[in-house]
């Protein structure tokens, strides 16, 4: 039982001191920085524990808990972009006057959430880390309680995301009735072509799933809640639950589902086409960069369901490795929103980007290099990123999916290229409060330094991302 | 020889673009100047060097570097043979040319014009270098982000839409290359062109993918009728990404055809030389016809340049010595003469700010180094004999002659048109009537000016008499290509 325990120890302590931090947060006064300094400590720490992990796969708790190479990846890369996520919006939370002690709380709980979803084997026990997540965003996305907007999207993902819950857990009743058992590799055991009622819990899974990582036809949410919500918060729902959301979905196909592949595989596919174009075509038109950046998450969930949508372990590995560029891309691209101070107010219209290259040069190329690092463009980053999923979609010869993809990187390359023509391009000059963010400056200057340097070691998420399926 | 050669050259100017990026200060746009004039000029006789040190009597690649990249799967590889030192050296030649011109045409944000041509020269030289389709579809591509810049940063009033249109006209060609060179690696294996050409790749699909190297590399040539984004790039670009553009951009796709389409897919390009032949053809006929009919300098010249490219794939695709060897002669001549051409306007551009005919006329009489230079081009481009356009065009024409007479009786129809809009032009810009009393006060060509001018003149000039140094630089490579190609034929 204690070895058991050992396996677990990245989630106990994270619960732990979850809970000693919410203690100390209603005790102490105006606790704020104190508990959110505390919470970077407690992610660099968790980071430490699952580095120190050994990674060979366990199963515990009735086989309902893995811990394997697969799960460590996946934790590892929640808690680093959190720690970006978070600390380069700290100026922003405190100048906006959402510093309550919560908000860091409620990240670490949402992240605690993701923890159980990444690492379950068991139709109950990713519910409970599923609807731990949802509960926490739901919070998060109306944290700015007094702002009109910030509620109006919490309670339409509340709404929505509700409904899909609904949805998902219909299908892992479903799921249970037809297999008798909520064991990941029991079902796996049970599932063939002919059973027809697990083919129909199997769509209802989807579609929850398909809804948390946003993508089309249940993205709805996805604009209005990252419009709405303060950008912190945005940048958190762009980066974090999606990973977390891939990495589900990843999972469900590649355990459970793994022997009806052919019924799967349509859905994502179409799923897939449908999130690559209508990201590409809605973002054409977007004024408000936050807007735009949830169209284009929306595109690049489609890219990485893509590699999904292969059916074979190479395209998983291809969808890994896209969210992990991807997440590096965001970081940076959303550190670039905390810079657009002006006269004490944040931007985030795209035309207030206008001329920026003469009095923010630096800025400037940062955006440029992330912003065509999004399209797609060699010899950047994204590039990468792209061709590994597309590498992986050849080789089971899905030429349609392929050559629509690319398509719709040429489309997508439209509004990035729209926002680089305003700010090299127009002539009017914005000039920007002097930049204070330190930390946001940081995590620009990294992100922007690992997608120009990509093409020096191009593999350095393959060689993970090989060892993650070994089991 | 184990000295990183190529690598250098390629990284050379990316190193000095990275010096001018951390010097700071906006007075120190001399001192940028310098710097990427020493580094473009040490990069050019680096090349030099690398052109005498090459051994031209075989068709292998030499000072090939090889360097594992993506673990098991590609490897960073590069090298030239007698083809491909011909572009380099071009490059190379260009660009410290294209800096010189900074100095009288770019007034805004020198340092990072002047970062943007150098890394767009680290990319160019890289395309031609690259033995791996990955490595060349990367540097093909990564040359989108700079020129871009140069067009909507410093082009003239309708640079938005024309930078755009250049963008992903580009980009919608090449992705179809991309999924082109993926399948590749899953049919062979290996994106490593000289395992590739051993290999052969199955008949049955040679067609569809040599369709989709087309795409891209019709794209950036331009051919009729993908051209349409040339002539607005060329004309809202300033005077250095004009030069850019048309001296080494557009041989990219010329470059494509020999080293990849014709080797890799040998039936397929058999298949498809009626195909060539037409849409050749038409941009001959064409285009020289659109471009009687242009009141804009820059415009005319840019479709002089699309009824030029049209006799490079003529050339390329009769597939035999003369056709090909034409086909790069008129490359490197157009890559020397366009390049001239565009300088040529510039400079009244830069006095005068306007690139319509009607605003010149009699430049001779005040402007008379300047007007003995520009016919000298002028006359070039026509393809007069002594100068270096008449042997491409002589070459491919005869090229042309032994696989279809059609083709070559409608492709010399154009040379004759092309005489026309030049001298046409010539006539009203050089000679005629003085209308705009702005000319008489207009000073001649300075000294920078001259450097430039003169010295493409000299090669113009060279290499219409002396051939020699370029055609047996790629003789035998050219020889061992059409060699290949037939034993291919043959083998199916």
């Amino acid at each position: 039982m204690m070895n058991n325990l050992n396996i677990m120890l990245p989630e106990i302590f994270l619960s732990l001191s979850i809970f000693t931090i919410l203690m100390l947060g209603v005790f102490i006064k105006k606790s704020f920085n104190i508990i959110f300094n505390l919470t970077s400590l407690i992610i660099i720490t968790t980071i430490a524990i699952i580095i120190n992990n050994p990674d060979n796969e366990v199963k515990i708790f009735l086989e309902s808990f893995t811990r394997d190479a697969f799960s460590n990846y996946f934790k590892i890369l929640i808690l680093i972009s959190s720690l970006f996520v978070l600390n380069s919006s700290k100026n922003f939370i405190i100048e906006n006057k959402l510093d309550k002690f919560e908000y860091p709380i409620i990240i670490l709980l949402s992240i605690l959430g993701m923890f159980f979803m990444v690492s379950s084997n068991d139709l109950i026990l990713f519910y409970l880390g599923l609807e731990l997540q949802s509960l926490s965003l739901y919070i998060l996305a109306s944290i700015d309680r007094d702002n009109l907007r910030s509620t109006e999207s919490g309670i339409k993902y509340f709404v929505l995301s509700a409904l899909s819950s609904g949805l998902l857990l219909y299908g892992c009743s479903l799921l249970y009735g037809f297999t008798g058992s909520t064991n990941f590799d029991t079902i796996a055991e049970q599932l063939n072509t002919e059973n027809v009622g697990a083919v129909f819990a199997m769509v209802f899974i989807l579609v929850g799933l398909a809804f948390k990582v946003s993508a089309v036809p249940f993205h709805m949410w996805t604009p209005d809640v990252y419009e709405g919500a303060p950008t912190s918060i945005t940048s958190y729902f762009a980066v974090v639950p999606k990973v977390a959301g891939l990495a589900l979905l990843i999972k469900f196909m590649f355990i459970p589902f793994s022997n009806i592949l052919l019924e799967w595989q349509t859905i994502i596919i179409f799923i897939s086409i449908a999130s690559m174009i209508l990201g590409a075509v809605a973002a054409m038109v977007q004024k408000n960069l936050k807007r735009l950046l949830a169209y284009s998450s929306i595109g690049h969930i489609g890219y990485a369901l893509a590699g999904v949508a292969t059916g074979v372990i190479s395209g998983y590995q291809s969808a890994i490795i896209y969210i992990s560029i991807y997440v590096i891309m965001n970081i940076g691209a959303f550190s670039c929103l905390y810079l657009l101070k002006k006269d004490g107010q944040y931007k985030e219209n795209i035309s207030d980007l206008s001329g920026i290259s003469k009095k923010h040069p630096v800025l400037a190329i940062s955006l440029l290099i992330i912003l065509f690092s999004l399209a797609g463009v060699p010899p950047l980053g994204g590039f990468f990123a792209k061709f590994y999923v597309f590498v992986a979609v050849l080789e089971q010869q899905m030429y349609t999916l392929a050559i629509i993809g690319l398509v719709t990187t040429v489309m997508s390359a439209f509004y990035y290229l729209k926002i680089i023509k305003t700010i090299y391009f127009d002539d009017n000059v914005i000039t920007f409060d002097p930049a204070k963010n330190k930390f946001a400056q940081l995590s620009i200057i990294l992100s922007c330094g690992i997608l120009l340097t990509f093409f020096l070691y191009p593999s350095v998420f393959n060689n993970v991302a090989i060892t993650l399926f070994n089991s | 020889m184990n000295f990183p050669i190529l690598s250098t050259l390629i990284f050379l100017p990316l190193l000095s673009s990275l010096f001018i990026f951390l010097s700071k200060g906006k007075s120190n746009n001399y001192s940028a100047i310098y710097i990427s004039l020493f580094s473009s000029i040490a990069t050019f006789l680096l090349s030099l060097f690398l052109w005498y040190s090459l051994d031209i009597s075989t068709a292998e690649f030499q000072f090939v570097e090889e360097k594992s990249w993506i673990n098991n799967f590609i490897k960073f590889k590069l090298g030239v043979d007698g083809i491909s030192i011909l572009f380099i050296v071009l490059t190379t030649f260009i660009t410290p040319i294209c800096i010189i011109s900074c100095i009288n045409s770019v007034k805004t944000r020198v340092k990072e014009f002047l970062i943007a041509i150098l890394i767009l020269e680290t990319f160019m030289i890289g395309v031609f270098c690259s033995l791996d389709l990955v490595i060349f579809y990367l540097f093909f591509e990564a040359g989108l982000i700079p020129m871009f810049l140069i067009i909507g940063v410093w082009g003239g009033p309708r640079r938005v839409y024309s930078a755009f249109k250049f963008f992903l006209f580009t980009l919608l060609g090449s992705v179809l290359m991309l999924v082109a060179i993926i399948v590749i690696y899953w049919l062979t294996g290996t994106t490593d062109i000289t395992q590739i050409y051993e290999i052969r790749i199955p008949k049955e699909y040679q067609n569809i993918l040599w369709l989709a190297f087309l795409s891209s590399f019709a794209v950036k040539m331009p051919m009729w009728p993908v051209h349409t984004w040339l002539p607005d790039a060329h004309v809202e670009a300033p005077t250095a990404g004009s030069v850019i553009l048309a001296a080494i951009l557009l041989k990219m796709a010329g470059y494509g055809f020999l080293r990849f389409s014709i080797p890799m897919f040998p039936i397929a390009s058999e298949f498809f030389t009626p195909l060539i032949y037409t849409l050749s053809i038409i941009a001959i006929i064409y285009t020289s016809l659109v471009a009687l009919m242009q009141d804009d300098m820059k415009k005319l010249i840019a479709y002089s340049s699309v009824a030029h490219m049209g006799y490079v794939t003529l050339g390329i695709f009769t597939l035999t010595k003369q056709g090909i060897e034409g086909s790069i002669y008129q490359m490197i001549s157009h890559g020397l003469i366009s390049a001239a051409l565009f300088l040529c306007v510039g400079v009244v551009y830069d006095r005068l700010h306007s690139r319509m005919i009607n605003t010149y006329g009699g430049l001779v009489n005040y402007l008379p180094k300047y007007s003995f230079l520009f016919l000298v081009f002028a006359l070039a481009a026509i393809g007069l004999p002594g100068t270096s356009g008449f042997l491409g065009e002589f070459l491919v024409l005869t090229g042309a002659f032994q696989k279809s007479y059609l083709a070559a009786m409608l492709a010399t129809f154009g040379v004759i048109l092309g005489a026309a809009y030049m001298l046409w032009m010539t006539k009203r810009v050089i000679f005629g009537v003085t209308n705009n009393s702005e000319i008489k006060s207009l000073t001649d060509v300075n000294k920078s000016e001259i450097i430039m001018l003169a010295s493409l003149a000299f090669f113009v000039i060279f290499f219409g008499f002396y051939p020699v140094p370029l055609i047996e630089t790629f003789s035998v490579s050219v020889n061992s290509l059409i060699d290949n190609y037939e034993i291919a034929l043959k083998s199916n």
